[in-house]
Parts: C-alpha cells; structure tokens; sequence
C-alpha cells in the first residue's frame, strides 16, 4: 500500500486548521482535569483545598500559561471560521483577517502570560 | 543544469510498499517536470507509470505531488522548483502503479452532482440566451479540468474518502448558479448531506493546488451560504 510520504505543503490555512484541531482536543483534555478538580467540592472543601494548593507548582504554573494561549488562539480562530460563513467577504478576505486574528491574539495572550509568568516566578 | 529527481514508485505485482527512486536528471530551467518524467521513462525504465496526455495544461491528466503541493508535471518548470524534485502520486486516491492513481472514486463523486444542465422546459429554437451578468456569476468555475489537484490536497479527502471533495463541489457549483439551468434544489440537497459541503473546514489547500487559478474555497463556501441562507 502507499505509505504516507513529504508533508503535504500547505499554507496558513491548513496550518491553523492543524492548529484549530490539536488546541481543540488539548482544551477537551483539560476540562476533564477541570470537571475532576471542581467534583471534589463534593468529596469535601478540604480535599479541594489540597488539590488547588498543588496548582501553585511552576510546572503546573506553565500549563496554566498554555491553556490561557491555547483557548485565545481557539476562540479567535474560530471566530474566523465563523465569518468565512457569515460574510460574504470572508473568504476574499481570508488573509487579512488572519492578520487581524494574529494582532488580536498578542494582545489578548500577552497579559495573562505575563500575569501567569509573574507568579510562576514568585513560586519557584 | 542535473536535476535530481525522486520519484515515490509502486509495482502492484512486485511491491508490498511502495518505494523511492532517485535518477539523475539532465535538464534546463525552463524544462517542465513532465519533461523529467518522459526522460527517465524513455532513457533509463519504461516501466514508469504516469498519466499525460496534452502536456500543455487543458487535459487534466498529470496532477501529482511535487515537492510537497499538487501540480500539474506539464506545467511546472524546473527553475520553479530547483534541481532536487521529488514526485508522489496524489493522495487519497488508491495508487494502481508509480504516479498512476484510480481516479474512479473521484468522477463518482463528480456524477453525483450532476454535472450537467437540468432544465425540462421544451428546448428553444436557438440559444438558451442569459445575460453578460448571469454569465459571470458562475464563470470562475467554467475553467475546471478535473484533474483532482483540489480534491486530493484536501486534508478531509484524505482522512474520509466519502467526502465529495472540492472538485465535485465546484463543478455542482457551476450548474447551480447558472440561470439557464434548473437543478439547483436537487444538487443543493445532495451537497447538504454530512458528506458534503460541510465536511469543507476551509484549509485553502484545494485554491492553492488549482492550476486553473479556481478560487475553489469561495466557490464552496458560496454553496454553504446557498445552503444557509436558502438563496442562490
Ligand atoms: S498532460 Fe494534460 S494537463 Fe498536463
């Protein structure tokens, strides 16, 4: 049979799709770690508290850091993908918009990656 | 110039995987790839399994993958591309030998849409005449060769080969948005299945593989906005 060979070379939108899809099963992973966390305020407030408490290891710290950049870029994308839908213009204007989307993500992402950095630093 | 070149070969009767090959390829800048292909076929092994026929871009035979983008051989040139080339048959089709693809399931698909004008009203003594207007609504996807360079570079088409895939899309597009033609409904309801249309997760790879320069990707999302907003 054929095996798969080169890496089909496709351009930015293939690779925001490819982006689209991997940051969408990584925030389906972490609600399930979300859903887990928050069930244990039924087990009892101070089994809770423990789990949280370990949230404020640095390595925990950088995931948090992840997940605010991969829900930013998530959400801006597909709000773009949106568009290609309900704007006539979308598509024509496909790579303008992805500029735009990119301008949005930096400004959006760049604060809570600070702010998160910030107290990973306290931490260690 | 020496090209080399890296052909990904199969022989059905021999092979269990296919295989790459690498031959040393004289050859000018302004040769095509097809050009390659045919020295290698008529100087070293005419066992080399490729599909053309124009060599000048309008048949639609020798798409296939180079370097990493689906092209039609008879119109990319060497200097485009450089002295290292490596061709693939395209993917998602089932490979019959080397670069030659069954391209069965592809016009499958494509009769699914019928493909051709439905009008039942008596034919009239000349010309079903529409305007200059009416022409240009539909003419960017006229110029389709069904070469399957869209279709085939599609990230869905290869992971679901159900999927109607570009080419079959913009040829339904072609008679839906004529004013002449009267099957609109009847093809807009075959695209609206899960494998239509809305498999497209618009990746822009089939508008980039076009070589008839087709803005493929506005073409189905002009169907999904026919679908959407029930309005052609
Ligand atoms: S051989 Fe006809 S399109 Fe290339």
């Amino acid at each position: 049979m054929q095996r798969l060979g080169t890496l089909y070379r496709g351009r930015e939108g293939m690779w925001t799709w490819v982006l689209h899809r991997v940051s969408g099963v990584a925030i389906l992973f972490y609600l399930f770690a979300h859903v887990v966390d928050q069930a244990l305020l039924n087990v009892s407030p101070e089994a809770y508290d423990r789990v949280i408490d370990t949230y404020r290891n640095p390595f925990v710290g950088l995931l948090e850091i992840g997940l605010a950049v991969v829900v930013i870029f998530h959400a801006l994308n597909g709000l773009r993908i949106i568009l290609f839908d309900f704007w006539s213009q979308g598509v024509a204007r496909q790579r303008q918009m992805l500029w735009v989307q990119t301008v949005l993500f930096l400004v959006l992402a760049i604060p809570p990656v600070v702010a998160i950095g910030a107290h990973v630093v306290e931490e260690l | 110039m020496q090209v080399k070149l890296r052909v990904r070969r199969f022989n059905p009767e021999t092979d269990s995987e296919s295989r790459i090959e690498t031959y040393d390829v004289p050859a000018d800048p302004m040769d095509r790839v097809l050009d390659l292909l045919h020295w290698v076929k008529w100087n070293v092994d005419g066992s080399l399994t490729f599909r053309r026929s124009c060599a000048h871009g309008i048949c639609g035979s020798d798409a296939m993958l180079i370097n990493g983008t689906n092209r039609l051989a008879c119109k990319v040139l060497v200097r485009e591309v450089g002295d290292q080339i490596t061709v693939e048959p395209l993917r998602g089709l089932p490979v019959n030998k080397d670069l030659l693809v069954d391209m069965e399931p592809f016009f499958a698909s494509y009769r699914e849409v019928l493909p051709y004008l439905v009008n039942d009203d008596p034919a009239p003594d000349t010309e079903r005449r529409q305007s200059q207007a009416d022409r240009e609504r539909f003419d960017d996807t006229t110029k389709c060769i069904l070469c399957a360079a869209c279709t085939t570079s599609c990230p869905v088409f290869w992971a679901d080969d159900e999927y109607f895939g570009p080419a079959a899309i913009v040829n339904a597009h072609r008679f839906i948005f004529d004013s002449r033609d009267q099957g609109a409904a009847q093809r807009l309801t075959v695209l609206n299945d899960k494998e239509g249309v809305w498999r497209c997760r618009t990746t822009f790879n089939c508008t980039d593989a076009c070589p008839r320069g087709i803005k493929v990707t506005q073409a189905i999302q002009e169907v999904k906005r026919a679908l959407l907003f029930r309005k052609v």
